[in-house]
C-alpha cells in the first residue's frame, strides 16, 4: 500500500530554486478558481502549492509544464504567494536535476536557444536579415535608441512585418536608432520560466556585456517578454540600460505631438492586453491611447479586459509547446472578438500574434478576422 | 554633602539578558566603579525577592542611590521607583539602565554585548550620583468622563460609570445612539433580537441622571491631560427644538424630499427631516441640512406646517459646548468594507449581491422589506450563497481577520433557511467559531443542512453555461476538499465584508493625540496586558475602534475601560510627573518661545517685579523637554534631566573602559 509521507528534501530543492513563497500559501483555492486553465480542463494550482509544501510534487506530471505564467493568480492571492516563482522553481528542479522529463517541444527550443541563441534554431548571423533591404543602421556608441525586435519578429516569416513596421515608423520620424550585432541572443525570459536557469544566466550575461559594451542607454522592444526581463531581471545581473515597450514609446511621441496619425483605418479593432504588458507591468493605457489616436478606428474592449484579460496561452514557454484543440485560450479569445463584431484583433506581443493568427486560421475565420500588431496599424496610419 | 553609596543590580531577565550578556562579569565590573558599595546580579529583579534585595541593601548597608540594569525603563522604571520608595528613599534617586532592548535583544556577539552592558551601567552609575530627590505631587482628578461614540461599547461604558454615580458626557455623531448594533437583526449564537437587548440600554442611557447625552454632536477639540481634559463639543443644529419635539414623525411623513436612509444601508429612503429609526434616542427629528431644500434654496417648510408641537426652528445654529473631564473613552466603532473594489464579486454590478449589513436590514422585521428576504425583483430567493473573507485575510485589502464574519455567516445561513426556506451554500476558508456557544452554533447549522464548501470564491458571474445557471448568479470557486472547480447557481449572494477602521479615524486620532496601528485601528498600550488603555494617559479605547470584535467582547471591553476610569475616579487624584521644567528667572528674558511650543500650555509669561519671565505650571507640565530645547538662553532646565546629569552620562559612555 502506498503511503503519503512528506519528503523534506524535495521541498528544500524547490525552496532553494526560488520557491520560498510557497510557505505562505494557506490553501484557500482562489488561484485555482482564477486560473484560466480551469475554463478548459482541471488544473489545481492550489494543490500543486500544497504538494510543493510537503515535497510530494509529481515531477513527472504534465501539470509541471501547464502554467502560462499569466499572473492572474498572483494578482489576487490573499497571502501574496509568488505562484509563478514556485512553478518556475519546480520546473528548475526537473530541468536541472533531471527528476522528471521535459516535454520534447520545450527541450528542442531550449537546445536551440542554448546552441544558437534563438528558439527557432535559425542561424544567428541571419538575425538582422529582416532589415536587409531597408537599410537599418548598426547600433554604435552614441546612437540614441536600440531597437530589439525579439527572436520571433526577427526570424518568423509571418511576423517580420512587425519589425519592419517599427523600422518604417522610426525612419519616417527620423529617430536615431540602430540594431545590435548578431552576437545578441534571445532575451531568455521564457526559457527562464521554463526552468532553464543556467541557460538564462548565460544569455543574460552575453546580452548585458554586449549592451553595456556598446554603450546602449535605451532599448525599445516589441515584445512584452523582452520588456519584462530587461526591466526586472537584467538590472540585478548588471544591466545598465532603460527599456521601453514600443507602445510606451509611440504613445509618448503621440502625446508630445511628434507622431501624427492621419490616414484612416475604418475598422472595428479589439485590443488584447498581453499578460506581460498588463498584469506583469501594469501598462494598460498607452496601447489604447495609440489606437484611439488612429482616425476612423473604433476601439472595442474584450468583456474581460485590462487586469482581467485572458492570456493567449503563450507565456511560460508554452509558445513552443502544443496545446490540444478545445483547450486553447486563443480560440476562446477569437470567439469573443467575433462576438463583439471586431474586424481586427490588435496585439502588442509576438506570442499573442502567433497564437491568435493560428487560432483564426484553424477556426476558419481568416476572411473576417485579422490579427495585427499595434506597430503595423500605426505604420498604416502614418 | 552626604556620601554617595550606590547599589547596582544587574538583572538576568531569565535568559533574555543572561543568554547574551555575561551578567556576573557586568556585576563584578560595576562593583569596582566609584561610589558603588554593593553590586549584585539576580535572575528576575522585578520579582519580590529581587526587589527585596534592593530594599534590604537600603536598610542594612545604607545604600542611597540605586541603579538597576534590566529591561526598558518603559517596562519597569515605575516598578523600581516604587521599590526604592518602599525602601525609604526618594524614588528619583534611582537610575534605570536598559541592557535588554538596547543590548541583549539586538546584539548576537556575547563579548561585545557584555562590554556594551558595562558601558551602559557605568553611565548610569555616573548619572545617578547627580540625581536630586524630587517631590511627587498629586492633583485632583476631575470625576467625570467623556465617552465618544454611542454604540454598544460607548453606551455600556457610559452606563457602567454612571451607575457608579459619576458624571458621563456621551457624545454621538449620528442623530440617535445605538450604533451598528441597532442595525442588526439577530445576534449570534443565541439569535436574540438585537433591538430587544439594545433598546433597554438605549433607554437607560437616555434617562440616566448621570449621563449627559449629546447626540448629533462631534468632539472638535481636546486639550489638557489626564485628570483635567478640556473638551469642545460641537452640537450640530437639528433645526428642531429638542425640548418641544415629541417624535411623532408627522414631519417626516409630510417631507416631500426623500434621500437614501443610512440606517437602512441605502435600501430604503427617509425624509430630509427624519427620525433614523423607530426606537431612536433621543426620539426627536433632525433636518439633514445638506439636502434640505429650504435651508439650501429657501423653498418648502412643509415640516413646519406639519408639526403639531411647533418644534421646527430654522434659525437654530450649531452650539459649542465646553466640558471638563478627567478621562476620555473612545468607542467610535467600525465601518463596513465596500466590496465594489473587488470587481470579480460584482457588488454594485449584479442585483442581489449584498453585504452583511444590507442582509441584516432585509431579515429585520422593522426593515425595508418587513423581515422578508426578497430579491431586487421582489421574489424570494430559493438559494443563497455566503462568501467568507471579503476584504479580510487578504494582503490586497486587509491582512487581518475580521473575527465576526464566520459567525454572522452562520447566522445568515440560519435566517435564509428559516425565513426563505432557501438552499444555502457557504464558501469558507476556515470556520472560526471560537467563543461561547459558537462551535455548538456551527454544529446546529450543519444539522440544518447548510452546504459548506471550502474554497475562496474566485468570481460571481451571471454568464450561464448550463441551463440550470440561466437567470442565476453563479458562484465559481475551487472546492479545495474535492479538488474540483465548482459552479453553484444561486439567487442571492451575501458577501461577508470586512470590518475596517472608521474613515475619519485619522482625524479623531489627531484631535485626541492617540495613534493608530498599521492596520488603521487605534493603538492600545499593550496588546495583552493593557488592551483598553492607550499610551496617552487618561484616554481609553474599547470595542471595534480598537479591533474587530463581537458583542460579548465589546461589552467586556467597555466594562474594562469603565473600570479603569472608575479606579482613577476612586483614587481621586492624579500623580504628577515630578521631572518637570524649571525656570532660572535670572537668565530668562521672557521671550515666550516656551509658551508657544508647549503642547500642554504649562508655561505662561508673567510680569514679576516689572520684568517678564516664564512661569511654568507644574500641574500641567509633563516634562517633555520641548521648552528647554527651544529656550535661547538656557534658562529652562528639566528636573532629573539637567545638563549636568546628561553630560555626565555622555562622558561616561565615551570613556575608554
Amino acid at each position: 500500500m502506498e503511503v503519503l509521507t512528506p519528503y523534506k528534501e524535495a521541498t528544500d530543492v524547490i525552496l532553494e530554486a526560488g520557491g520560498e513563497h510557497l510557505k505562505l500559501c494557506y490553501q484557500c483555492g482562489l488561484c485555482t478558481g482564477t486560473c484560466p486553465w480551469n475554463l478548459v480542463r482541471s488544473f489545481l494550482v492550489r494543490r500543486i502549492m500544497h504538494e510543493a509544501q510537503l515535497g510530494v510534487v509529481d515531477f513527472g506530471s504534465e501539470d509541471v509544464w501547464t502554467c502560462v505564467t499569466c499572473r492572474a493568480c498572483v494578482d489576487r492571492c490573499p497571502r501574496g504567494v509568488e505562484i509563478i516563482d514556485v512553478m518556475r522553481a519546480i520546473r528548475r528542479a526537473v530541468a536541472s536535476l533531471g527528476i522528471g522529463a521535459v516535454p520534447d517541444a520545450l527541450r528542442i527550443s531550449a537546445k536551440n536557444i542554448a546552441g544558437v541563441g534563438n528558439p527557432l534554431g535559425e542561424p544567428p548571423e541571419k538575425r538582422n536579415d529582416w532589415a536587409k533591404d531597408i537599410k537599418v543602421k548598426d547600433f554604435a556608441k552614441g546612437t540614441e535608441i536600440l531597437y530589439f525586435p525579439c527572436c520571433i519578429p526577427s526570424y518568423d516569416p509571418g511576423l517580420k512585418g512587425v519589425a519592419r513596421s517599427v523600422a518604417a515608423i522610426l525612419d519616417k520620424l527620423k529617430i536615431d536608432y540602430g540594431l545590435i550585432g548578431t552576437e545578441v541572443k534571445c532575451c531568455g525570459e521564457a526559457i527562464r520560466k521554463a526552468g532553464y536557469e543556467e541557460t538564462f544566466q548565460s544569455l543574460a550575461q552575453n546580452n548585458i556585456n554586449l549592451f553595456n559594451g556598446s554603450g546602449v542607454k535605451t532599448v525599445v522592444v516589441s515584445s512584452p517578454h523582452c520588456y519584462h526581463t530587461f526591466k526586472t531581471e537584467y538590472p540585478e545581473l548588471g544591466g545598465q540600460f532603460d527599456v521601453m515597450h514600443i507602445t510606451q514609446y509611440l504613445a509618448s511621441l503621440i502625446d508630445k505631438g511628434k507622431l501624427k496619425l492621419t490616414k484612416e483605418i475604418n475598422k472595428k479593432v479589439i485590443y488584447s492586453d498581453p499578460c506581460y504588458l498588463g498584469r506583469h507591468n501594469e501598462i494598460y493605457d498607452e496601447p489604447r491611447a495609440i489606437l484611439k489616436a488612429i482616425p476612423g478606428l473604433e476601439l472595442l474592449e474584450f468583456p474581460d479586459a485590462r487586469e482581467n484579460g485572458l492570456c493567449c496561452g503563450g507565456g511560460g514557454g508554452r509558445i513552443w509547446m502544443d496545446t490540444p484543440k478545445g483547450e486553447r485560450f486563443s480560440d476562446m479569445r477569437v470567439e469573443q472578438a467575433a462576438a463583439k463584431g471586431a474586424d481586427i484583433i490588435a496585439v502588442a506581443c509576438p506570442y499573442c500574434a502567433l497564437n491568435y493568427t493560428d487560432s483564426v486560421l484553424s477556426m476558419g475565420k481568416e476572411e473576417t478576422m485579422q490579427v495585427k500588431d499595434i506597430a503595423e496599424l500605426v505604420a498604416e496610419a502614418m | 554633602m552626604e556620601e554617595i553609596k550606590t547599589g547596582v543590580y544587574i538583572c538576568h531577565c531569565g535568559l533574555n539578558i543572561a543568554g547574551v550578556v555575561d551578567v556576573e562579569e557586568v556585576a563584578k565590573y560595576a562593583g569596582k566603579l566609584p561610589g558603588v558599595i554593593v553590586s549584585r546580579e539576580y535572575r528576575y529583579m522585578c520579582s519580590d525577592p529581587g526587589q527585596d534585595l534592593i530594599k534590604n541593601d537600603i536598610k542594612e548597608l545604607g545604600v542611597n542611590r540605586v541603579v538597576v540594569a534590566a529591561c526598558s525603563p518603559r517596562m519597569h522604571e515605575p516598578t523600581f521607583r516604587k521599590t526604592v520608595e518602599d525602601g525609604g528613599l526618594n524614588p528619583y534617586l534611582y537610575e534605570h539602565a536598559n541592557i535588554r532592548e538596547h543590548c541583549s535583544w539586538v546584539h548576537d556577539d556575547k563579548e561585545l554585548a557584555t562590554n556594551k552592558a558595562k558601558d551602559l551601567v557605568r553611565a548610569a552609575v555616573r548619572r545617578v550620583c547627580r540625581h536630586e530627590p524630587l517631590v511627587v505631587r498629586e492633583v485632583p482628578f476631575n470625576p467625570s468622563v467623556l465617552v465618544i461614540g454611542g454604540g454598544i461599547a460607548g453606551m455600556q461604558a457610559a452606563l457602567d460609570i454612571a451607575n457608579g454615580h459619576k458624571k458621563v458626557y456621551l457624545v454621538e455623531r449620528e442623530a440617535s445612539i445605538g450604533g451598528h448594533m441597532a442595525q442588526l437583526d439577530r445576534t449570534f449564537p443565541t439569535l436574540d433580537c438585537s433591538e430587544c437587548i439594545l433598546t433597554p440600554k438605549m433607554s437607560d442611557v437616555g434617562h440616566h441622571p448621570f449621563i449627559e447625552l449629546h447626540a448629533y454632536s462631534e468632539v472638535e477639540e481636546v486639550s489638557g491631560s489626564i485628570g483635567s481634559f478640556k473638551v469642545k463639543i460641537r452640537k450640530k443644529a437639528r433645526y428642531v427644538d429638542e425640548s418641544k419635539c415629541v417624535g411623532c414623525g408627522d414631519c417626516e411623513e409630510k417631507c416631500p424630499w426623500k434621500v437614501p436612509n443610512e440606517f437602512e444601508v441605502g435600501m430604503a429612503k427617509r425624509g430630509v427631516i427624519y427620525i433614523p429609526f423607530a426606537q431612536a434616542i433621543p426620539n426627536v427629528a433632525t433636518i439633514d441640512k445638506e439636502h434640505c431644500v429650504y435651508l439650501q434654496k429657501g423653498k418648502c417648510r412643509a415640516c413646519e406646517k406639519a408639526c403639531g408641537a411647533n418644534a421646527i426652528d430654522f434659525e437654530q445654529e450649531d452650539e459649542i459646548i465646553e466640558v471638563e473631564v478627567g478621562a476620555i473613552i473612545v468607542a467610535t466603532g467600525y465601518d463596513q468594507f465596500d466590496p465594489s473594489v473587488i470587481g470579480q464579486y460584482g457588488y454594485g454590478r449584479h442585483d442581489n449581491v449584498l453585504t452583511g449589513l444590507e442582509f441584516e436590514r432585509l431579515t429585520c422585521a422593522a426593515g425595508p422589506t418587513e423581515g422578508k428576504i426578497l430579491m431586487k425583483d421582489g421574489r424570494e430567493p430559493q438559494s443563497v450563497a455566503l462568501v467568507h473573507c471579503v476584504g479580510s485575510r487578504d494582503q490586497n485589502y486587509h491582512e487581518y481577520c475580521s473575527r465576526v464574519c464566520c459567525m454572522y455567516a452562520l447566522k445568515y445561513a440560519h435566517l435564509a433557511k428559516e425565513i426563505a426556506k432557501a438552499d444555502v451554500y457557504q464558501f469558507y476558508i476556515d470556520m472560526r467559531c471560537f467563543g461561547e456557544g459558537y462551535e455548538e452554533f456551527y454544529n446546529r447549522l450543519s444539522e440544518e443542512g447548510v452546504n459548506f464548501i471550502r474554497g475562496k470564491v474566485a468570481r460571481i458571474t451571471d454568464e450561464a453555461i448550463t441551463d440550470e445557471e440561466q437567470g442565476k448568479l453563479v458562484v465559481v470557486s475551487e472546492d479545495t476538499l474535492l479538488g474540483k472547480i465548482i459552479r453553484v447557481p444561486v439567487d442571492m449572494v451575501i458577501l461577508c465584508s470586512a470590518l475596517e477602521p472608521r474613515s475619519d479615524a485619522e482625524n479623531v486620532g489627531k484631535i485626541l493625540s492617540i495613534n493608530r496601528r498599521a492596520d488603521g485601528f487605534f493603538l492600545e498600550r499593550h496588546v495583552k496586558l493593557d488592551p483598553v488603555a492607550t499610551p496617552t494617559d487618561g484616554i481609553f479605547i474599547c470595542g471595534c475602534c480598537e479591533a474587530p470584535r463581537d458583542i460579548p467582547d465589546t461589552v467586556a471591553q467597555a466594562g474594562a475601560a469603565a473600570g479603569k476610569v472608575l479606579s482613577l475616579m476612586s483614587k481621586g487624584t492624579v500623580t504628577l510627573e515630578a521631572a518637570t521644567a524649571t525656570v532660572d528667572e535670572s537668565i530668562c528674558h521672557g521671550c515666550g518661545r516656551c509658551e508657544e511650543i508647549c503642547p500642554f500650555s504649562a508655561p505662561k509669561i508673567v510680569s514679576k517685579d516689572g520684568v517678564l519671565v516664564s512661569n511654568i505650571n507644574e500641574a500641567l507640565c509633563k516634562g517633555c523637554g520641548s521648552c528647554a530645547v527651544v529656550c535661547p538662553t538656557g534658562a529652562i532646565a528639566i528636573k532629573h534631566f539637567t545638563q549636568d546629569e546628561i553630560l555626565a552620562q555622555v562622558e561616561a559612555l565615551t570613556e575608554v573602559r
